[in-house]
């Protein structure tokens, strides 16, 4: 990381008014303000030389893999139980990186914000980036704005892009399935798209439903100490625990089996299945990976998981087989064999 | 889960499925083929894949998958209307989630909306009322389909439109009946069906007496069934004992939502609203007398056929299509010549592809076809 810079003459910019402006976004002073009170005041600045236009991060020590992605975030509502677009944002990126075992070491953060979003909703989506960027252990070290008119975006759109560091001998990846393996999950399935489409105010639902959107480090640190062989790991955001499974089984060329009655599930995402006529093996998360471990090492895998936050409904849920190769099946809870497929578009809830 | 559990009890399953093999060597056969059992409903249809019911049933039965999924027979001209409202300057288009991926001849309305056009996904009429409240400046048109199930809802939506005085708000009516349809089906020689399992939230709302022609003119069994497998597993044991002691009568298995007369207030608000349609079009049946409704006179303000001067499209299906076929259980729909190659979820020519409830759409999803039996265990 590199040292603080000695701060320049100006003095730390402050917005004023209550909402953002096109004047945000013109590249004069009032831009200038809008990072210095909101991005910067939220993320601060102690890694970071902002005087530069990029981010300066040493190499020092570091051995292994560099694994760098990015992802774009649009989420309607903005603010959901359990999280908003800014945690979602964080959690995100860190996801896709941890998923591969990497140790993340820094967020881009690059914002479009529709004029007339409120200060107010500002900073406490930027609030929420930095309480979620310390919990995964990272920072936010470089970003952009843009403003756009009224129309042109939905109130705020994010893009973070993450870089982390592999260590040295680890080797995830979709390709590694063999029968035999155990598919885990660390967690009950579908929370994060069940509350967001509670949450919705069309839809007049209440529950207590909160998204399970949360860093996945330090499980997936757990899990590969007690499952040291793991083949691969998924994070099953969009399209579900369905997808990952669809994507493992493909990419391996392997069956993966799994049981309906093993699969953890709240009552509310199950009520909220049941009304709308969605599958809750394709509802979002948030906070949920999918593991395949050698079965040897699952009940290892299981209790590590369990002991911590986020894990404690960690599950078995079906296990790797031969063929028929690049399915999923599922074994319901009549005991009849089913086909989990991949969906062609979006869930649409039936009509009765 | 309350409710629900107690109606998939995998013990109770195995028990029904017992007293289902008990019975059926009671049971005069049809010669050279199965019992074909039809589930009206495509609730019904749905279950049957999502709990693997037909792998669970003795292979001498076997479920022909009904007419009863609004949304696999909307034909593709009445699409074609909805696109040419929708895209009406200043209309925003209201409909239910999987009504809007039906293709017509221009594509379906998802694909209007890419084009532009104002649709939006609504989970119930009156939502799409309190969108014309906020939008006073724009005409909010409100797509109803669905069999009696949703008339209730709709007609209630329309009258509260009417008694608001809500200006801005209409809708297209296209409701159609079962009853009809299923007597077009018995009258049809080539229908090749044994008995039914009746429609649970249809007749919810219509009561369980206008089937009686069914058991009384065509001498076929017919059980009002719920849609949680236990149900369905008792509605055809009910099916096979009255085969097996040679009657044929309407019953009532979801006796615990379905009361015998119905609900009369919704029928009250149905056709204060409804009056029946000379005829009606049903993708892959073509057109069946008295089997839709339309808006009455008495509130053509509300009814957007007549508000936006609609000349209904007349569109064939594609000629490639077999759905009819598939309907009245002639074919299983992968016997369908389209199926699986020019007919796909992705690409659904015929309607049976486009819901989740529709036959052919379940048995692709579910693979009932290529589905490998497990090699372990």
């Amino acid at each position: 990381m590199t040292e603080p810079a000695p701060r320049g003459l100006r003095a730390v910019g402050r917005v004023r008014g209550d909402t953002v402006t096109m004047a945000h976004g013109a590249g004069g002073r009032a831009m200038r303000d809008l990072i210095d009170d909101i991005f910067l005041g939220a993320f601060g600045t102690g890694n970071v030389d902002t005087s530069e236009d990029q981010a300066r991060l040493a190499l020092d020590g570091l051995q292994g893999t560099l694994a760098f992605t990015t992802d774009s975030f649009v989420i309607d509502p903005i603010f959901f139980p359990g999280g908003d677009i800014g945690k979602l944002a964080v959690c995100g990126t860190v996801n896709d990186l941890v998923v591969g075992g990497a140790i993340p070491i820094a967020l881009s953060c690059s914002v479009i914000i529709e004029e007339g979003l409120p200060f107010a909703d500002l900073r406490r989506i930027t609030a929420s980036m930095r309480a979620a960027a310390d919990t995964a252990g990272v920072d936010i070290v470089t970003g952009d704005t843009k403003v756009v008119g009224r129309g042109a975006a939905d109130r705020i759109f994010i893009t973070t892009s993450g870089i982390g560091v592999i260590p040295p001998g680890r080797n995830l990846s979709a390709e590694n399935l063999q029968p035999g393996d155990a598919i885990l999950i660390n967690s009950t399935i579908g929370e994060h798209g069940a509350a967001v489409m509670a949450a919705r105010e069309d839809l007049g639902l209440s529950s207590g439903l909160l998204s399970d959107c949360n860093p996945l480090g330090a499980l997936v640190e757990a899990l590969l100490c007690a499952a040291p062989n793991t083949r691969a790991i998924r994070d099953a955001t969009r399209g579900g625990v369905a997808t990952v499974l669809n994507e493992f089984a493909v990419s391996s060329r392997v069956c993966a089996r799994i049981e309906e009655d093993s699969l953890p599930l709240r009552p509310e995402v199950r009520g909220i299945s049941e009304i709308l006529g969605l599958d809750p093996l394709y509802l979002a998360n948030e906070g949920l990976f999918v593991a395949i471990v050698p079965a040897d090492q699952a009940d290892a895998a299981l209790a590590a998981l369990r002991k911590l936050a986020g894990g404690e409904a960690a599950t078995l849920i079906g296990h790797i087989d031969a063929a028929p190769a690049g399915r999923v099946v599922m074994r319901s809870l009549f005991g009849g064999d089913r086909l989990v497929d991949m969906l062609e578009g979006d869930q649409m809830p039936r009509i009765c | 889960m309350k409710y629900a559990d107690e109606f998939r009890d995998p013990a109770k399953a195995r028990s029904l499925i017992r007293e289902i093999e008990a019975t059926l060597p009671r049971v005069t056969m049809p010669d050279n083929r199965p019992l074909h059992i039809m589930e009206v409903c495509g609730g019904h249809t749905h279950s049957i894949f999502r709990y693997g019911l037909q792998k669970l049933v003795p292979d001498s039965i076997e479920f022909v998958h009904g007419p009863g999924c609004p949304v696999c027979v909307l034909p593709m001209g009445r699409v074609d209307d909805c696109i040419t409202i929708a895209e009406q300057p200043g209309v925003i288009f209201t409909t239910f989630g999987d009504a809007m991926r039906v293709p017509g001849s221009r594509g379906s309305l998802i694909d209007a909306k890419a084009r532009g056009a104002d649709v939006r996904m609504v989970y119930s009429p009156l939502d799409a009322l309190s969108i014309a409240r906020k939008n006073p400046d724009r005409e909010v048109v409100f797509f109803a389909l669905g069999f009696e199930t949703t008339m209730p809802s709709t007609a209630l939506t329309l009258l509260q439109a009417a008694d608001e005085s809500v200006g801005n708000f209409s809708m297209i009516c296209q409701h159609i009946t079962i009853i009809p349809t299923l007597k077009a089906l018995l009258a049809d020689p080539f229908t090749m069906i044994d008995g039914f399992i009746g429609p649970g939230h249809v007749s919810m709302i219509i009561g369980n007496k206008g089937y009686e022609f069914i058991p009384a003119d065509y001498g076929k069994p017919f059980v009002v069934s719920g849609f949680e497998p236990l149900d369905m597993l008792q509605a055809l044991l009910m099916v096979l004992q009255q085969m097996a002691e040679g009657r044929a009568a309407v019953e009532n298995q979801y006796a615990r939502v379905v009361p015998e007369d119905g609900n009369p207030a919704a029928m009250k608000a149905i056709n204060e609203v409804y009056e029946e349609r000379e005829s009606s079009e049903w993708r892959g049946l073509g057109t069946i007398d008295h089997s839709g409704v339309r808006i009455r006179a008495a509130y053509a303000d509300l009814d957007a056929e007549r508000k936006f001067g609609l000349v209904p499209a007349v569109v064939a299906d594609p000629e490639i299509c077999q759905c009819g076929e598939v309907v009245r259980g002639q074919l299983k729909p992968m016997q369908c010549r389209a199926f699986g190659r020019e007919c796909t979820p992705a690409t659904p020519l015929g309607a049976l592809m486009v819901s989740s409830e529709g036959a052919c759409a379940a048995y692709y999803q579910y693979g009932a076809t290529e589905l490998a039996a497990p090699n372990h265990d």
